[in-house]
């Protein structure tokens, strides 16, 4: 546990310390959420219904974006060899990076979430319901995302090719985040979408870190 | 003196090429060994695979008589492995590197014994600095620092601890190895300089098992 709190404090320091990185995860977020009512013109009716998809998208697209930096800086400093060698399970201190890589991408994509819910003039229950949809669902895509980051690590062209292995994988998300709000503006209960999200998130964060961790000693060697 | 370390027909493979193969070595309590080598003829990569972090062609290496793949928490409780690389964080002081690199190991390392030790290889005055505007071998102190707070850890592993030091810094480095070795421990390093110990020092060339 030691290991756990220690990885996670130092991650947090280091988020703190270069903040603007994390600021323009987060300005890429709300820009590319605001360009599609310039492409598609501002009728509140087609803006209600594209939102929802719009934002799950943009959150995406976001949480991809400072994916690439989760392992790479710890990997060519050295840090990685050093965590590989603690006594700990590689398990522990792999949660923690995760759980780090989160609470700094993708909360805050959460918490702004009701305001691009505003300019997509949805109600204040449907903006809810998608806060809720995010907060259920980015942690699926971190957890994911952490995989494709350590099988990607030291190749050549990470980057695009993370992007190739892991927005595939997060299209069930996609499905079932936006459709909770679709759902919801349709008067249907939205339980079943937002259950599927609960336990797919429960589902990634008991398999992913192992995955994720295999995935590390294998860049290691 | 109790065998520590015990290898037996390590080959090694990078790639395509076979870097070396059947070599063998034992280490007892007390000894300090030193790995030398042309660059690129597979120091690191021995010493790699000695510290478990890779896994051998062929062979195996033995610590306390049992392989370390099957006890690899108890090995790496017991082992300090300082690679190439220093293990430092730009963006964090060489305190923070210091204090984490203890913590995630699981060494329990105060903050004042931290203090002590980047004091004891000459680090006051960085202290509060981010390592990003360190020097080389600065840097390579901040790593080394970790020496002083895992003397508990019986098998130190060093690659080119020496590099990028001044001459003052060597000679210290020099006899905290040595003390090393005679509170009981044993220590294997890389170097292409030579550096005078008190205590013998065997050499090992990997170039001699060369495939």
């Amino acid at each position: 546990m030691k290991t756990f709190f220690a990885v996670l404090h130092r991650d947090l320091l280091l988020a703190w310390r270069a903040r603007s990185d994390l600021l323009v995860a987060l300005s890429f977020f709300v820009i590319v959420a605001s360009l599609f009512p310039f492409g598609v013109g501002a009728e509140p009716e087609q803006l209600r219904a594209i939102g929802p998809g719009v934002v799950w998208v943009a959150a995406l697209l976001a949480s991809l974006l400072a994916l690439p930096r989760l392992f790479a800086q710890d990997f060519d400093n050295g840090v990685l060899e050093q965590l590989l060698l603690s006594p700990e399970p590689p398990v522990i201190w792999v949660s923690a990076k995760i759980l780090a890589h989160w609470l700094t991408t993708g909360l805050p994509l959460v918490l702004i979430a009701p305001v691009l819910g505003l300019m997509y003039q949805l109600e204040p229950g449907a903006s809810g319901i998608l806060t809720l949809s995010l907060a259920l669902g980015t942690p699926v895509l971190s957890l994911l995302g952490a995989i494709g980051a350590a099988l990607t690590l030291g190749l050549r062209g990470a980057g695009s090719l993370l992007a190739l292995l892991v927005l595939p994988l997060c299209v069930p998300v996609l499905v079932f985040g936006a459709g909770a709000v679709d759902a919801w503006a349709g008067g249907m209960p939205v339980t079943a979408h937002l259950s599927l999200l609960g336990g797919g998130s429960l589902a990634a964060l008991a398999l992913a870190p192992f995955a994720c961790a295999a995935a590390l000693r294998l860049a290691c060697e | 003196m109790p065998v520590m370390l015990d290898v037996d027909q390590l080959s090694c493979q990078r790639g395509e090429r076979l870097l070396f193969r059947r070599l063998g070595l034992t280490l007892s309590a007390g000894e300090l060994l030193r790995v030398t080598g042309a660059n690129g003829t597979g120091k690191t990569s021995l010493l790699r695979l000695l510290a478990g972090l890779s896994y051998p062609a062929a062979g195996s290496v033995r610590f306390l008589s049992s392989p370390i793949l099957q006890q690899r928490e108890s090995f790496h409780a017991s082992l300090l492995y300082l690679g190439h690389a220093p293990a430092l964080n730009e963006l964090l002081t060489p305190l923070e590197n210091l204090r984490f690199a203890c913590a995630s190991a699981g060494d329990a390392a105060s903050k004042t014994a931290c203090l002590a030790a980047l004091d004891r290889i000459g680090l006051q005055g960085q202290i509060d600095l981010p390592c990003s505007v360190l020097s080389q071998g600065q840097r390579r102190r901040v790593g080394l620092a970790r020496l002083f707070l895992a003397s508990r850890r019986k098998l130190w592993i060093l690659d080119e601890p020496f590099t990028a030091l001044d001459t003052h810094a060597i000679s210290e480095l020099a006899a905290t190895l040595d003390a090393h070795c005679t509170a009981g421990g044993a220590v294997i390093f890389s170097s292409h300089q030579d550096v005078s110990f008190r205590t013998p020092q065997r050499t090992l060339d990997v170039e001699s098992f060369a495939a």
